[in-house]
């Protein structure tokens, strides 16, 4: 013992410097310090769950991931690879959760083991616009399917003016931008103008993926942002916290109260005052309430119901209904409006939890 | 002894590559056969519908091919103006001074500078520009990409050029100038016809690079499922329909961008193809 000790020290004599010694001892440290802190935070074993989806909510999850992770212990990794990507990742089991801006539809439900839907925020599409000099533009969806179907093609376009009689509209071609991969938040946006337009209904319908006949599009929420802050005389679709990230304009909305809203954590809310139905798929698109601004949406994460799957642990199961409920939180609610989302309805949150309440590993319910 | 064994893992290590190539057509061939077999080879490789409506999809792969083949046409003719001065001031006028390895460097390095700053580049500053000069009142497009792209096969096509025309045997150019040729005739009469192959080989590794390019042609092209009636309006190409829409596909369409990915790699091999017989050939000669 001795002998090796001195073998030791003569090592670290040789390469004559303390210095490598105490960085060494440092490190040891280090390394004590961040395992005991995983360890003592929580009763199970801290876990690394894995999701991906929709972009949509993303900056929303990155705020609640990383704070989640300070309170548990456990880490959260969340891809943004679109609506699309994420389901077909849950149905392939090799994700914890999904992330999508659309619900599933009965088809797809139908096509994989039972799945629950949780909403975690709620957001807004936003018509972001660049235009010289208006600082404040009005459209209602008719109008809006106009455009996106080409038939608006001027900016001075009477049925424009109609709507902006104060305002100095250029005599200058409508550009649209839209997205050119699939997306959660064309489908919320066509969702719209399928309801305000039988026009749209007939021609172009909604989905992740429309044929748009004119305009130019760009790939994810950023990028559609980007075109559209270069582009003058640009019009587009985009997530609401990208249109504020890059501060560019966007137009009101006139609602089926005849009310011109913009989007606001107050507005989207007053769109989900309706009725919800028991696994919370619904579109709020196009809402009848007073004050609610019409292109407003659900994101949902959808976890199995039966959480053993691909030999995830009971810790892993657990791990991920935590996090969910973490998300439905009065803490992790109130962080949405700071990032321009708005928080759930009361009535969202009691549903969620009573259908987390089914969630089972093994056949056995695992919140008690 | 020693010497079996390294031939051994020479052989192992030399086999590996063939190997990958064959996955990835095998790969390439055997997910595209559903979009194949529902359209129809020919009816894919010509219908111009791109539509997602469920239960009546329609996928074809006209507008892309199209898209991809006039972006290369046309960066490969603006990329001519700028890169045969070059290897030929490099190659002949002053083949061999500071001045001329300085050039080339330069122009070599243009090739290292990853795609996405070209596309950055692009999207900033050229695409303003463009409509600055109300060329397109969007901006994007088939012409915006084909100049970045031209930009980005420059250096490809300028220094492999280079390379030729400083092949070209010194007899050969002062016997022409023994019988008293000025310096453009050598070039026109001697220098163009001995290197031509070569030359038009280097052009022809200079549309390969052009044909795959993604990022930049996804950040400037305009994304619209067209086919682009004139040089100023959008368009896709083959890369960048993939690279825009592989992350939601899955099944029918998934199954039919795999299979612009096969029609791609396979125009690119054959015009690789013919570039290495071209270089073959300039060398015989």
């Amino acid at each position: 013992m001795t002998q090796i000790n001195t073998r030791f020290k003569n090592f670290f004599c040789k390469t004559n410097s303390g210095v490598i010694l105490s960085i060494f001892l440092l490190m040891i440290m280090l390394l004590l310090a961040l395992v005991s802190c995983n360890g003592n935070s929580n009763v199970r074993k801290a876990q690394e769950l894995s999701g991906a989806g929709a972009t949509f909510p993303l900056p929303f999850y990155n705020v609640v991931f990383e704070q989640f992770g300070e309170v548990n212990g456990d880490q959260v990794a969340y891809g943004g690879i679109g609506s699309g990507g994420g389901v077909r990742n849950l149905r392939d089991k090799i994700v914890d959760f999904a992330g999508s801006d659309a619900f599933l539809t009965d088809k797809e439900m139908a096509d994989m083991p039972a799945v629950i839907h949780i909403p975690t925020c709620m957001g807004a599409v936003v018509l972001a616009y660049n235009l010289d000099g208006v600082s404040e533009l009005k459209l209602s969806g008719q109008v809006i399917a106009s455009i996106f179907a080409g038939e608006i093609k001027m900016w001075n376009d009477e049925r424009i003016v109609a709507l902006n009689p104060n305002v100095q509209l250029p005599a200058e071609a409508i550009i649209p931008v839209f997205r050119s991969d699939g997306s959660g938040t064309t489908f919320v946006f066509t969702d719209y103008l399928t309801k305000v337009s039988s026009m749209w209904a007939s021609k172009y319908g909604a989905g992740k993926s429309v044929n748009f006949p004119s305009g130019q599009a760009a790939k994810g929420n950023p990028g559609v942002a980007g075109v559209i802050k270069q582009t003058k005389n640009s019009i587009g679709y985009v997530g609401s916290e990208y249109a504020f990230a890059q501060k560019i304009p966007f137009a009101l909305i006139e609602n089926q109260q005849g009310e011109f809203v913009l989007p606001s954590a107050t507005t989207i809310s007053a769109a989900a005052s309706g009725e919800i139905p028991g696994d919370t798929r619904c579109s709020i698109t196009n809402s009848n309430a007073p004050g609610a601004y019409p292109i407003s949406t659900f994101t949902w994460m959808i976890i199995y119901k039966e959480q053993n799957y691909s030999d995830r642990s009971k810790e892993q199961a657990q791990a991920t209904l935590d996090l969910i409920q973490y998300i439905l939180s009065d803490e992790a609610q109130k962080i949405t409006s700071e990032v321009h989302y708005a928080p759930l309805p009361t009535k969202a949150k009691e549903l969620s939890i009573k259908n987390l309440n089914s969630v089972t590993y093994n056949g056995v319910t695992i919140l008690q | 002894m020693n010497d079996k064994l390294y031939k051994i893992l020479l052989f192992v290590a030399a086999l590996i590559m063939p190997i990958v190539c064959g996955g990835v057509i095998y790969a390439l061939v055997t997910d595209a056969y559903e979009a194949f077999e529902h359209f129809g080879f020919f009816k894919f490789l010509t219908s111009k519908e791109w539509s997602y409506t469920e239960g009546a999809e329609q996928y074809g792969a006209l507008p892309f091919i199209t898209g991809t083949l006039m972006t290369t046409l046309l960066a490969l003719i603006f990329c001519i103006p700028f890169s045969l001065p070059v290897a030929l001031f490099v190659g002949e006028y002053f083949k061999g001074t500071k001045v001329a390895s300085v050039l080339s460097t330069v122009t070599d390095l243009l090739a290292g500078i990853p795609s996405i700053i070209y596309g950055l580049w692009g999207f900033y500053t050229l695409r303003p520009l463009i409509m600055g000069l109300n060329i397109s009142p969007q901006g994007s497009g088939i012409l915006t990409a084909s100049l970045v792209l031209a930009i980005m096969i420059v250096p490809y096509a300028a220094s492999l050029s280079a390379e030729f025309i400083k092949m070209v045997p010194n007899d050969l150019k002062e016997g022409a100038y023994s019988l008293g040729a000025t310096r453009a005739e050598v070039i026109r009469k001697v220098v163009f016809p001995v290197a031509g192959s070569g030359i038009f080989s280097s052009y022809i590794l200079a549309i390969g690079r052009a044909l795959g390019e993604t990022m930049t042609v996804t950040m400037l092209i305009g994304n619209t499922n067209n086919i682009p009636d004139s040089i100023t309006s959008t368009g896709n190409s083959m890369a960048s329909i993939i690279a825009n829409q592989f992350g939601e596909a899955d099944d029918l369409r998934l199954s039919s961008l795999i299979a612009i990915g096969l029609i791609l790699f396979l125009i690119t091999a054959f015009i690789n193809l013919i570039g290495k017989i071209m270089i073959k050939r300039a060398r015989i000669a």
